[in-house]
């Protein structure tokens, strides 16, 4: 990678006298700022994934003290072999790449639409971020009861109250939880993400330089062949972003899952990090949790190598700019 | 406008849509047509949070009622309820372990942020990449031995396990913000104060800092966001002294005995802050989600 970033004056300010030492002393002073963060870092984040490597090998239910041993790699063949792992793999995936998709959908078309002018603008983003700032939790605890609840939620009021606009008695009590559990979990998600979409894709057109658009328009290009082949290319590396961060945060997706469903009915809504909470606090088999943890590090580890790659080169124009 | 007009607004629209620079300065506007849809996909996203607020000024009879009743007397009932006993310790330890733990984070970040970009220590890009790697190990992983070290060592429920978990959590994100605020600082301004012979507080005071410091303000906002909005550390490592305002709502989880206007109220209040927050600094928001990748 080439910088532009100027070698540092300090360096010829001060000729070295014994090159050697000053050298050495002055790249720690440099180096020192940085230090309290990365040791930091490396301490919290890196020493516990070190201890989840080591309890993934051992045979550890607290229910059963003076039982722990070690066992290899039994309990990663468990993960890969057990049915309820595997089903939450699956959800993991059709939650993970149904939300993304989606709301990368939509927030491509807000984003297009904000883009342009009009009567209220700046309001409307205002308020179309606001599912995204909304407490996830409480965005969940609200789909839960005031939009999905069968008696008194929004969903079914208002379809009784349509009922009732044409003369019909009452409208259905639709439990739109039990029946349908992936899509109500999948529709919070989409409502709380894709304000995010639209944002990192809005600021992706507002970044389009204006003249190649304009020598487009003096060329005689069509609309629909602008935005097919320069403001869709040129939003290719925000859309990679976009997606690739969405995906990180929403295979991490914990709150709407324990809150709306609780991985129900039954496991079908059940997604890996759900999954894992149950095994490590209602099964109390830390060393299958661990393990279960460990894959789901690497998957994230194949997702992120894309990621990083993406950002790398978003990185990369900046600095050489 | 007759009706066929409207109707055909949207498509004769499609053109003049994606087409940008109609008239000079500034981008072209949207035809009628599509204002109305702009309009209308705002509304539905923002309907959720307009319920929200609209049902927690209902009292609870009026909140479950079929088909809703949209215009019951309002009341502050639900939220004098809340805040006059259940909520408020919950309130006070999210606000010490967002504020303390973003504190935190901009100490550790802006040095760190400072190396990485004004003097670039060598192989700067790699460190970069490493706080960001951090990012990408999702959080349940580290739940299980975060979990037993902080019970070995006493410190379950406790804001401050929650603080230095959050510290950590936003650091690398904090790193990163900073780290492409600082990067605008003009070089040249920067070579020219030290051949002037300016020391290191002077450039910090006067160069550095009102150049970083809506950059600084915007990271403190995101590390306060996530912070506050934490859910499932808080849930699992605290009981009854360090939960946070996430952790008391999970108490309406269930369906029985739900009250609906006071779930409304709590959702409400406890999402206020960061609304507030996100909203006046909206601009930088996104900066922020994408780490500094996106201006």
């Amino acid at each position: 990678m080439t910088t532009l970033i100027p070698a540092p004056k300090a360096v010829r300010a001060h000729p070295p006298h014994q090159p050697g030492r000053r050298e050495t002393v002055h790249k720690w002073r440099r180096r020192f700022p940085l230090l309290p963060a990365l040791i930091f870092t490396v301490v919290v984040t890196q020493l516990p994934f070190v201890a989840t490597l080591i309890i993934s090998t051992l045979q550890w239910n607290i229910l059963k003290p003076g039982e722990r041993h070690f066992t290899g790699l039994s309990n990663y063949a468990f993960v890969f072999t057990d049915e309820r792992l595997r089903t939450a793999v699956l959800n993991t995936i059709v939650l993970t790449a149904s939300v993304v998709s989606i709301s990368m959908v939509l927030g491509l078309g807000l984003a297009l639409l904000l883009d342009r002018r009009f009567p209220g603008r700046g309001l409307a983003r205002t308020l179309l971020i606001t599912p995204f700032l909304v407490m996830p939790v409480a965005a969940a605890l609200l789909w839960k009861h005031a939009i999905y609840n069968p008696d008194y939620g929004l969903l079914n009021g208002t379809l009784n109250a349509l009922y009732r606009l044409f003369g019909a008695e009452n409208g259905p009590t639709i439990d739109w939880v039990s029946n349908s559990a992936m899509p109500a979990v999948v529709v919070a998600l989409v409502w709380q993400w894709t304000p995010f979409m639209m944002l990192i894709l809005l600021a992706g057109l507002q970044a389009q330089p204006g003249d190649v658009l304009e020598a487009a328009r003096v060329d005689g290009a069509s609309a629909m062949a602008t935005f097919r082949f320069i403001t869709l290319p040129h939003l290719r590396q925000y859309i990679e972003l976009g997606v690739l961060l969405g995906t990180i945060y929403v295979v991490q997706t914990f709150d709407a899952v324990f809150t709306i469903t609780q991985g129900g009915p039954g496991s079908q809504t059940t997604n890996l990090p759900y999954e894992i909470y149950l095994t490590m606090f209602r099964k109390y088999e830390y060393g299958e949790a661990a393990a279960a943890g460990v894959v789901v590090v690497i998957g994230s580890i194949v997702v992120a190598t894309f990621a990083l790659r993406t950002i790398a080169s978003l990185f990369r124009e900046e600095v050489s700019r | 406008m007759t009706a066929h007009a409207a109707v055909a607004a949207p498509r004769s629209g499609l053109r003049k849509f994606l087409r940008r620079k109609d008239d000079h300065g500034g981008p072209p506007r949207l035809t009628p047509g599509w204002t109305f849809a702009a309009w209308l996909a705002t509304l539905a996203f923002f309907a959720p949070v307009a319920w929200m607020v609209l049902t927690s000024f209902h009292q609870e009879a009026d909140a479950a009622t079929n088909p809703p009743s949209l215009l019951a007397p309002f009341t502050l009932d639900q939220y004098e309820l809340l805040l006059g006993r259940d909520i408020t310790p919950y309130l006070l330890n999210s606000a010490m372990a967002s504020v303390i733990s973003t504190l935190l984070v901009l100490a550790l970040a802006v040095p760190a942020a400072y190396a990485l970009s004004i003097k670039p220590v060598e192989k700067w890009t790699d460190v970069m990449f490493f706080f960001l790697s951090t990012k990408f190990l999702p959080a349940i992983a580290a739940l299980l031995p975060v979990y037993l070290i902080v019970k070995d060592a006493g410190m379950l429920d406790n804001v401050w396990t929650l603080i230095i978990l959050y510290t950590a959590m936003n650091l690398p994100i904090a790193v990163w913000m900073m780290r492409s605020f600082l990067a605008e600082v003009p070089k040249e301004i920067l070579e020219a104060a030290e051949v002037d012979g300016a020391g290191l507080p002077t450039v910090l005071l006067r160069i550095v800092g009102p150049v970083a410091m809506p950059g600084l303000a915007a990271t403190a906002l995101i590390c306060f966001i996530f912070s506050w909005n934490e859910f499932l550390f808080a849930v699992n490592l605290t009981a009854t002294n360090a939960s946070t305002a996430p952790v008391f709502l999970v108490g309406f989880i269930t369906n029985e005995g739900l009250f609906l206007a006071r779930l409304c109220a709590a959702a409400t209040l406890v999402s206020l802050p960061v609304l507030i927050a996100g909203w006046a600094a909206q601009d930088k928001l996104v900066r922020g989600l994408s780490l500094g990748a996106v201006k």
